[in-house]
């Protein structure tokens, strides 16, 4: 099993004082190597759900396992080397650091987990994206679609076992939409990458074998208002 | 990727903003070695200055304006002492004596009013001073020849013979073979007739020693004016040492039998020195006996008193020159604190511009102690650097000015370290610890997920 969630529950505090529930899941799998589209409503608590898995939120109940490892739980410091370690993420905005280079943004990326930082993979993975011509560009230099293709190459470079990917495809242009998903997948079922994906698009969500709503396992999301994350 | 290379790069990024601020740090720590190694230099030579000579011998009054007259040649010189007790004091009475040298003092230069000393030969083959390792440095006449420097010994052999110190001769304009008249001390501004002839110039002593004259003592008496009246001095004599010599009784006589003034030598009555510098020999112990008995028996008479300069020179300095010093250090130390509420004011205003990035580096694995660490090592290197920068510029301030502050008998090596710089890195790294922090822990604190959904 690479993603086990059961029981998990998510609420964010109103400002009068009062409980706004925003996960409640009873259980969600995925299995090594498995793609998944997660399509939902805006506000319907993807975001959070992503979160919520990488361990940068903490539920306030149930569990998340990666990897037969139960995430939640661990203390925070072992929690963020695990994230570093097992975990890919894309985001919508990119998340490229401005300072850095190309090469710079996917070598800070194995920074922070224990292996050592492997320049070779760094520019193995910006060929494979197309950037090798690009290594030294800061991203104010790079198109948004090279941008992405950057923070594609990032998500990858500790080699994880799951990459979340959120509305990846969301902020660039159509020409590169599907480049940058087709990248996403081939680069995952290459090396057997658990790929779960947040989307709204049902073009991108229709590519995928299996496409999961979240509004149907998530049963908070029927009491969320919209614009809740 | 080290949290160096992390801090370096956003360190260039606002390269503009750290630039300013690592200046800021700069001239603080600049101001800071000026400060220290100015006043270490001045403290040095001051204190170094007193070295020269075991003890001072003058007249009764403030031991402090003896050091201060004798020595520095600061102040008037007070009621001088009769020759004879110069000569009593050298007789053989005090056989642990090695060196006595008179000096007389009281007249200006014409040109620069720089003070007049009377001495003897003797003066210039007498250590100056002793670097703090004990070796002694004597004085050397400043010469052309391919050689190098002379001995000072052997200068001012015939009475009217003289020698000026280094600052007297840039300033003056003056060389060897220059003549040159004396001023009267006090209010009159009376020009003495005699003229002196410059035989020598010393080489720069980096004391007191370079803005003076020195005649020979014999000159001096043989000034006319200089010698007290006759009958005043023996009447000084008899009062000063309850007798009367027979030198002074003959002279006093072959004065009444002659018609008109004298043109012989001087009598030993007429004579008077402001000071006598002393030497002790012997062992440490020996010295420290004899010097105590010397000073014993002096301070508890009437006639005269002893005094070691050094202790006189460390009690000013410590009373004196200590508050001046410590509210400079103050002011320094102000300097660089506000430098460092600058580095404070430039980190923290760029943390809200950082906030996303500091989210970012968590997303992808780092640690809130890692993100800590970055901003400390960025406010670290802001204030390594600007460190470091003020350093060499300080360096680079006191050789520039080395050589005008050497214009006026100060001998600065601009690559003298003070102490307090072995303690600017530390400090400095405690400094950019405790402005990092702050924040720092603004990084240490960021909510990620609501920050990348922002």
């Amino acid at each position: 099993m690479s993603l086990l969630l059961e029981n998990i529950s998510k609420n964010y505090r109103e400002p009068d004082g009062g409980s706004l529930p925003v996960l409640k899941i009873e259980r969600f799998e995925l299995v090594r190597g498995e793609q998944v589209a997660l399509v939902g409503a805006s506000g319907g608590g993807k975001t959070t759900l992503l979160n919520v898995i990488s361990g940068i939120t903490t539920p306030d109940s149930g569990r998340v396992v990666i990897d037969d490892t139960v995430v939640t739980g661990m203390p925070e410091p072992i929690r963020d080397r695990f994230r570093a370690e097992r975990i890919g993420f894309v985001y919508q905005t990119f998340n490229l650091l401005p300072a850095f280079t190309a090469l710079e943004n996917v070598l800070l990326g194995m920074s922070f987990s224990r292996g050592r930082v492997d320049r070779d993979r760094a520019l193995q993975l910006l060929d494979s994206v197309g950037l090798s011509h690009r290594l030294e560009h800061r991203p104010g230099q790079l198109s948004v679609g090279e941008q992405q293709r950057v923070a594609v190459a990032r998500a990858l470079a500790n080699r994880p076992s799951l990459l979340l990917a959120d509305e990846p495809t969301a902020n660039v242009d159509l020409s590169n939409q599907q480049t940058i998903l087709d990248l996403i997948r081939s680069a995952c079922t290459a090396d057997n990458v658990s790929l779960l994906l947040v989307t709204h698009s049902i073009s991108v969500a229709e590519q995928f074998d299996r496409i999961e709503r979240l509004d149907e396992f998530n049963t908070a999301a029927t009491l969320m208002p919209e614009g809740t994350p | 990727m080290s949290l160096w290379a992390i801090a370096i790069k956003s360190v260039r990024q606002r390269a503009l903003a750290s630039a300013l601020t690592s200046l800021s740090v700069a001239l603080g720590v600049m101001l800071m070695i000026v400060v220290l190694v100015a006043n270490g230099m001045v403290e040095r030579m001051f204190v170094q200055t007193a070295t020269g000579y075991d003890l001072i011998v003058g007249p009764k009054g403030s031991q402090l304006e003896l050091v201060l007259t004798s020595i520095y040649r600061i102040g008037v010189a007070g009621e001088p002492l009769p020759y004879r007790f110069y000569r009593e004091l050298t007789s053989g009475k005090n056989n642990r004596i090695a060196q006595a040298v008179p000096i007389t003092m009281g007249d200006v230069t014409q040109q620069g009013s720089f003070p007049i000393v009377g001495t003897t030969p003797e003066y210039f083959a007498l250590p100056y001073m002793h670097e703090s390792d004990g070796t002694p440095r004597r004085f050397r006449i400043r010469t052309t020849s391919r050689d190098g420097q002379h001995s000072g010994e052997g200068l001012i052999r015939n009475p009217f013979d003289s020698a000026i110190g280094a600052v007297v001769a840039r300033q003056n304009g003056w060389d060897v073979g220059t003549k040159l008249k004396l001023v009267h001390g006090g209010s009159d501004g009376h020009v003495h007739d005699e003229e002196f002839t410059v035989t020598g110039v010393l080489a720069a002593t980096g004391t007191p020693n370079d803005r003076t004259v020195f005649v020979h003592l014999d000159g001096f008496y043989m000034i006319s004016g200089h010698e007290k009246p006759l009958s005043e001095a023996v009447a000084r004599e008899l009062e000063f040492f309850g007798n009367v010599s027979n030198e002074s009784q003959e002279a006093l006589e072959a004065e009444k039998n002659s018609s008109g003034h004298s043109h012989g030598p001087v009598p030993e009555a007429q004579k008077e020195v402001t000071a006598i510098l002393v030497n002790i020999q012997g062992s440490i112990g020996e010295k420290v006996l004899a010097e105590s008995r010397l000073m014993n028996g002096l301070n508890e008479g009437v006639q005269g008193q002893a005094v070691k300069p050094i202790v006189q020179i460390d009690r000013m300095m410590q009373t004196l020159v200590g508050p001046i010093r410590n509210l400079l250090m103050g002011l320094t130390s102000l300097i660089i604190a506000v430098s460092g509420i600058g580095i404070f004011v430039s980190i923290y205003n760029s943390m809200a511009d950082r906030k996303k990035e500091i989210a970012i580096m968590r997303a992808l694995g780092a640690r809130r102690q890692t993100v800590l660490s970055v901003i400390l090592a960025e406010s670290t290197l802001l204030c390594v650097i600007g460190g470091l920068a003020g350093f060499v510029l300080a360096h680079l301030v006191i050789l520039v000015l080395s050589p005008m502050i050497a214009g006026y008998g100060l001998v600065i090596d601009p690559w003298t370290f003070a102490w307090g710089e072995l303690v600017l890195l530390p400090v400095l790294i405690a400094l950019a610890s405790l402005v990092g922090f702050v924040p720092g822990m603004t990084a240490y604190r960021t909510d990620v997920a609501r920050t990348l959904s922002d």
